[in-house]
């Protein structure tokens, strides 16, 4: 049987919705992490529990959100209440998985969404800013960054460290007085899955996805990647992910 | 307390309790006094020049856009600004009204960065930018709600979103622990959407309430926005539900639609058409100028606005939202 045909997007999703387990807690932002979790919620974790930063938590995404405050995000869920309950949960340490993005990663997970160039006022380029970036790689216990990947992205030095990863290594989070035990878990690119090596918390590519070679990635990465001996391969889209994916969570074809 | 470091941002509306409280013995009147009137008459009393401003919304849901809009078309200028939005702090910004930005987010979540935050930001229209995170924003807001100066939370340790906020990281003296220092913001104006108000202010969300609750406390006036008026008696039947108690309140708009062109939970979806409109508009500085003309300038009002929209595309959002209850 061929593997069925799939865009880069749905590879995305499906690999960061199986990097959730069953019966966690999972603070969820606009875009690709709605999908995942509604596309894990729908394989293998049906309590995943969804928390979005407006207050929404426990809702069902049988449809797809397309905002982190709108209805769908609290539709069928068990308590809808405001963003000081949700990010307090997060500090209390109940908040088990949490998503994340940005314009520059580097190589412990720090993030920057805030702008591009030297100078922070005026600046080159202006981005949104932190958002609910940093409280969610401050406070929740892992966090799964998704990135396109390429050298742009991936650089030594990020021009602005808008939300916290490993810092400047082992024990730096702790240092800065960051909830102990927290920090990047996984990054899922357009190219691969890679986590934190834990002596040195530098990333380290785990498995390619489908096509791409150990050189590929990098190549398309702007500092030195820890490469084990043994690199995985990532599982391409099943038939029933994909079906999930464009029948029932985005048939609207928003996101994918 | 061991002040352990500082961020170099400006503290753009250093907060004084003692005076807030005055304020609000002074300020705010007990009595029950009728306090509906139209946008145009709310903004031009209580927004003025120069003012700190804050909106209660996330993103597209739940945005006073109504009074947004009233703010454009009187063309409030200086304004100095907390940050957390979409649809409506791009208005602002394209109009040129925005002076100083307490920011946490300015972006337009699935369609990308803001490129009305970007031409007002990187030309030095606006002339200072402080970094916050969302919960360190919203708990500003709390701090000023509960009355204290400043609130010790575990968030933005580490980072350059302190660097360039206006927050302290301190020695705990109770644990010895670091933490963030968020200082107390208390807004000059509020303004937030309801789903209904009586005629006094008593006003009540459904659904998630964001941060109505704090804004709507740290707020030395507040003008609010409701799809429905409601009599007194409807609001006693369910006072669990009122999360801003009549005495907050300033004034008091009935804006059905008035989230628009952003949604209402249980009542109406948020409109693609219009907000991708706003994406492709703001673009350019001429794109953005004819938006403004277009659906702010050449109108009267909300409801000349709500004719431009017409009943058939509001009605479609009312049917898209009745689906997800």
């Amino acid at each position: 049987m061929s593997a069925p045909a799939y865009n880069p997007t749905e590879l995305l999703i499906c690999i960061a919705a199986r990097q959730m387990p069953d019966s966690v807690t999972a603070f969820i932002g606009t875009g690709i992490p709605m999908l995942a979790a509604s596309l894990a919620q729908k394989t293998h974790a049906p309590n995943l529990v969804t928390i979005f930063e407006f207050g929404g938590t426990g809702a069902r995404l049988e449809r797809l959100p397309r905002a982190v405050g709108e209805s769908r995000t609290f539709y069928r869920g068990v308590a809808a209440s405001g963003i000081c309950d949700i990010m307090e949960t997060a500090t209390r340490g109940f908040v088990d998985f949490g998503f994340l993005g940005g314009a520059q990663i580097d190589p412990y997970g720090n993030l920057n969404s805030t702008i591009i160039g030297p100078q922070h006022h005026p600046p080159k380029v202006r981005l949104p800013g932190s958002g609910g970036g940093n409280d969610v790689g401050s406070l929740c216990w892992r966090t799964i960054i998704i990135m396109r990947h390429d050298k742009r992205r991936f650089v030594p030095k990020v021009d602005f460290l808008t939300t916290p990863g490993y810092l400047t290594g082992p024990g730096a989070r702790e240092e800065a007085g960051l909830p102990p035990g927290t920090g990047p878990y996984r990054v899922v690119s357009t190219l691969a899955l890679l986590d934190f090596e834990p002596e040195t918390k530098r990333m380290r590519l785990l498995a390619t996805h489908p096509g791409v070679t150990v050189e590929q990635v990098i190549e398309n990465t702007g500092f030195e990647l820890i490469i084990p001996d043994e690199v995985g391969q990532n599982e391409p889209p099943t038939e029933e992910e994909l079906r999930l994916l464009r029948e029932e969570i985005d048939p609207e074809g928003f996101y994918i | 307390m061991r002040i352990i470091e500082s961020g170099q941002g400006e503290l753009i509306q250093p907060p004084d309790l003692d005076a807030f409280r005055e304020w609000n013995r002074e300020k705010k009147s007990r009595a029950l006094v009728d306090k509906v009137m139209t946008e145009a008459e709310a903004i031009s009393r209580f927004v003025y020049d120069g003012c700190y401003i804050g909106t209660e919304l996330y993103g597209t849901v739940r945005c006073p856009m109504s009074l947004v809009r009233e703010v454009v078309r009187q063309g409030k200028k200086d304004l100095r600004v907390a940050g957390q939005g979409v649809t409506e702090l791009d208005l602002w910004l394209g109009a040129g009204l925005v002076k100083t930005l307490d920011i946490t987010y300015i972006g337009l979540e699935v369609f990308g960065v803001s490129n009305a935050l970007r031409r007002a930001v990187e030309s030095g229209q606006v002339e200072k930018v402080v970094e916050w995170s969302n919960g360190g924003i919203t708990w500003r807001f709390k701090a000023a709600a509960m009355g204290v100066p400043f609130i010790p939370v575990r968030a933005m340790l580490g980072s350059d979103t302190f660097k360039y906020s206006a927050a302290k990281i301190a020695e705990d003296p109770f644990t010895g622990m670091k933490v963030c220092l968020i200082p107390a913001l208390i807004l000059d104006v509020g303004l937030i959407h309801v789903h209904r108000a009586d005629k006094y202010g008593n006003a009540q969300i459904d659904g998630i309430s964001g941060f109505a609750f704090e804004l709507s406390r740290a707020s030395k006036r507040l003008i609010i926005s409701a799809e429905e008026i409601v009599d007194t008696e409807e609001i006693r039947r369910h006072p669990d539900r009122t999360i801003i108690p009549y005495y907050l309140v300033d004034a008091v708009v009935h804006a059905p639609y008035g989230s628009h062109p952003g949604e209402m939970a249980y009542c109406y979806a948020r409109d693609e058409r219009q907000l991708r409109e706003w994406v492709e508009a703001s673009k350019t500085e001429e794109g953005t100028q004819a938006y403004l003309k277009k659906y702010i300038y050449d109108l009267a009002d909300h409801q000349e606005y709500l004719e431009l929209i017409g009943e058939e595309r509001l009605a479609q959002l009312r049917a898209e939202e009745e689906g997800r209850r």
